[in-house]
């Protein structure tokens, strides 16, 4: 890798001189050593990143013509997307970036499973991201209440009333949440301040988050560790253009709903002004909190028959609340759950198949989560819930022991060129 | 990805105009969509539909005597409406226009025939403050007009520039005479 630059001109040479921001960016964005393999997977990170930045400016500016109270709240929203110049496009970009955030974050984070990059020793790394992961439901469950419709009221309702699980205090919290008994102008209010405030919470996580994978480095397809130069490439131009090129295609995707689809990942119903009085026939979170919504639900009412010892802490409830923020904590377990020699799903065969059963698992609770909980799709929601847990804490250990993973190529260069590592290294280092 | 380490010299040469090419339009293609991006942000700051949407505003003057004014607001502003007297119309008139900093004739700011009628929007036009002389009790500067209070802007009894830091005369909205006791503005 080549040393520090010479600045040439010479405000940026006195500036980095005192404070070393040009360095600092060309050592993390020009010259950065990148894995010379990675696939389109490696896309996502930087993609999230850009529509967190839409998801800002998109917000900044929808904040400047929404008013947080509830005589007005649901007025204002129409009032963007009927009279505000550009309104419609700028409340679209922002309730379908939020989609697309959670959906890029999603294969972000598959991505990481399948080729173990939460593996040593890139845990804390995993841990920030599963942080950024919890402030972005924080954020879009406040978001969601602010258009003031009976979605937001009622989702409003139901989430904040999970804390009232809580032994002794549950009441209590609820309404230290709400600012009143009920969901009104006090909780819409701190809601958006909250909304406000988190997104650059999130900013600040995704600065840790990349400071920690820049210590490491990425991990790459083949999960081996970076041991020469020729291993790697300079993430610019080869990075820089390769996620463009994907950051196109993914405009194309996420525009194509701003654009053509706006209101299909949402709830008609939040077109209905928000009303204390009627409960809404099926509350459903966005899609995005689908799988989760099926965990918390899973739980059976005769729970309590079940496990007899259990009855006077856990009723049916709480188990499933429980349940259901367990399902986000095991996540940071995951790192020593696993613990085969192994990273990549792909030199693990049966690892490589769980994985996928894993994924169909979750998109089989998102779809639970959208139906009633009734009948067979209650049943079938608790398998779900029971192999989302079985997989975590009794698969990924299991197989570290029992699984018999492929060989591993000597290194990246020795695997992506025929001829080994030796002429490449030599020409990267020049 | 390109294998960098293995063009020949003849090749190199043409990869670099084909890169050059390429980085160019790149960079004006997302110049390009980066400047249309920009333009729903910043529009969206502008005034809104419902902002724009021209509000008339129907006033009964048949009340009014002659030496009266009254305030109303019209988009959020105050509109100066003014019967005027006699004197007051005569010394409008006879001002040479060469006397005037932004010179124009009392007949171009009143309805023709309308000469008592003198409707206004009621801000300076130095830095937005709304002038005093419409009530009996105010002062009405040298010019017995309009006074700014803000940086002492006098205004004559056609609403004039005479004195003061001001640039232009008080603005006339757009208004008609609907019939003889209401006026329109907007
Ligand atoms: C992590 C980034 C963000 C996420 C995931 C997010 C998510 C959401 C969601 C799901 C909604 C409801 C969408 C709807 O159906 O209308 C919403 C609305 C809103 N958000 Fe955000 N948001 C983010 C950042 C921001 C920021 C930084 C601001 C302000 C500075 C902001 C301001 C607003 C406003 C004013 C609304 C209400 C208007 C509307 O409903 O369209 N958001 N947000
Ligand atoms: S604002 Fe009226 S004189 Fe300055």
């Amino acid at each position: 890798m080549s040393a520090a630059p010479e600045w040439k001109n010479p405000v940026v040479r006195w500036i980095d001189h005192r404070l070393p921001v040009f360095t600092f960016t060309h050592h993390s964005l020009i010259d950065y050593p990148t894995p010379r393999n990675l696939n389109y997977w490696w896309n996502f990170g930087s993609l999230a990143g850009v529509v967190l930045v839409i998801l800002i400016a998109t917000g900044l500016f929808l904040a400047m013509h929404y008013n947080p109270n509830v005589d007005y709240a649901f007025d204002s929203v129409e009032r963007i997307m009927r009279d505000v110049n550009y309104g419609w496009l700028m409340r679209y970009m922002h309730a379908n970036g939020a989609s697309m955030f959670f959906l890029v974050v999603y294969i972000h984070m598959f991505r990481a499973l399948y080729y173990g990059s939460y593996r040593a020793p890139r845990e804390v790394l995993w841990f920030i991201g599963l942080f950024i992961f919890l402030a972005m439901m924080a954020t879009a469950f406040v978001g969601y209440t602010l258009p003031w419709g009976q979605m937001s009221f009622w989702g409003a309702t139901v989430i904040t009333n999970l804390f009232s699980v809580v032994p002794f205090f549950g009441d209590a919290i609820v309404q230290w949440l709400l600012g009143g008994f009920a969901v009104d102008n006090p909780t819409l209010n701190r809601f958006f301040a909250f909304h406000f405030l988190l997104p650059f919470v999130i900013f600040g996580l995704v600065f840790l988050h990349l400071w920690a994978l820049h210590v490491h480095k990425s991990n790459n397809p083949l999960g081996v560790d970076i041991k020469t130069d020729g291993d790697t490439i300079p993430f610019h131009p080869y990075y820089t253009a390769k996620d463009a090129f994907g950051l196109g295609v993914f405009l194309i995707f996420y525009f194509a709903f701003a654009f053509f689809a706006p209101n299909y990942l949402g709830h008609p119903d939040n077109y209905i002004p928000a009303n204390p009085l009627v409960t809404p026939p099926e509350i459903v979170p966005e899609w995005y909190f689908l799988p989760f919504y099926a965990i918390l639900r899973a739980v059976p009412d005769n729970f309590i028959d079940i496990w007899g010892i259990l009855p006077i802490l856990v009723t049916a409830k709480t188990a499933g609340v429980i349940l259901m923020f367990a399902s986000i904590i095991v996540l940071f377990f995951l790192p020593w759950l696993d613990r085969s020699p192994v990273r990549s799903a792909r030199f693990r065969p049966i690892y490589k198949q769980l994985y996928w059963l894993f994924l169909a698992d979750c998109i089989v609770l998102g779809w639970v989560g959208a139906n009633p909980p009734e009948g067979t799709m209650l049943v079938i929601g608790r398998i779900a819930t029971l192999y989302y847990f079985v997989h975590l804490l009794v698969f990924m250990p299991l197989l570290s022991r029992y699984e018999k993973t492929r060989p591993l190529p000597d290194s990246i260069s020795a695997a992506v060129t025929p001829q080994g590592s030796s002429q490449s290294a030599q020409a990267q280092g020049a | 990805m390109a294998d960098t380490s293995t063009t020949t010299a003849e090749g190199h040469e043409h990869e670099e105009d084909r890169r050059d090419f390429l980085l160019t339009s790149t960079i004006v293609v997302g110049a390009a969509g980066v400047a249309l991006t920009a333009w729903p942000f910043i529009d969206f700051m502008n005034p809104s539909a419902d902002v724009l949407a021209l509000a008339s505003l129907e006033f009964d003057i048949s009340t009014m005597e002659p030496g009266q004014a009254i305030t109303v607001t019209w988009r959020n502003k105050p509109i100066f409406i003014r019967r005027r007297t006699a004197a007051e119309i005569d010394e409008a008139k006879k001002v040479p226009l060469s006397d005037l900093k932004d010179p124009q004739a009392d007949a171009d700011r009143v309805k023709e025939g309308k000469d008592e009628w003198l409707v206004m929007i009621g801000i300076c036009t130095h830095l937005g403050c709304i002038p005093a002389g419409q009530k009996v009790t105010d002062s009405k500067g040298e010019f017995g007009g309009w006074f700014c209070p803000c940086h002492g802007s006098h205004y004559d009894t056609s609403g004039r520039i005479r004195k003061g830091p001001a640039p232009r005369n008080l603005e006339i909205p757009p208004y008609a005479f609907t019939n003889d006791t209401t006026v329109r503005i907007g």
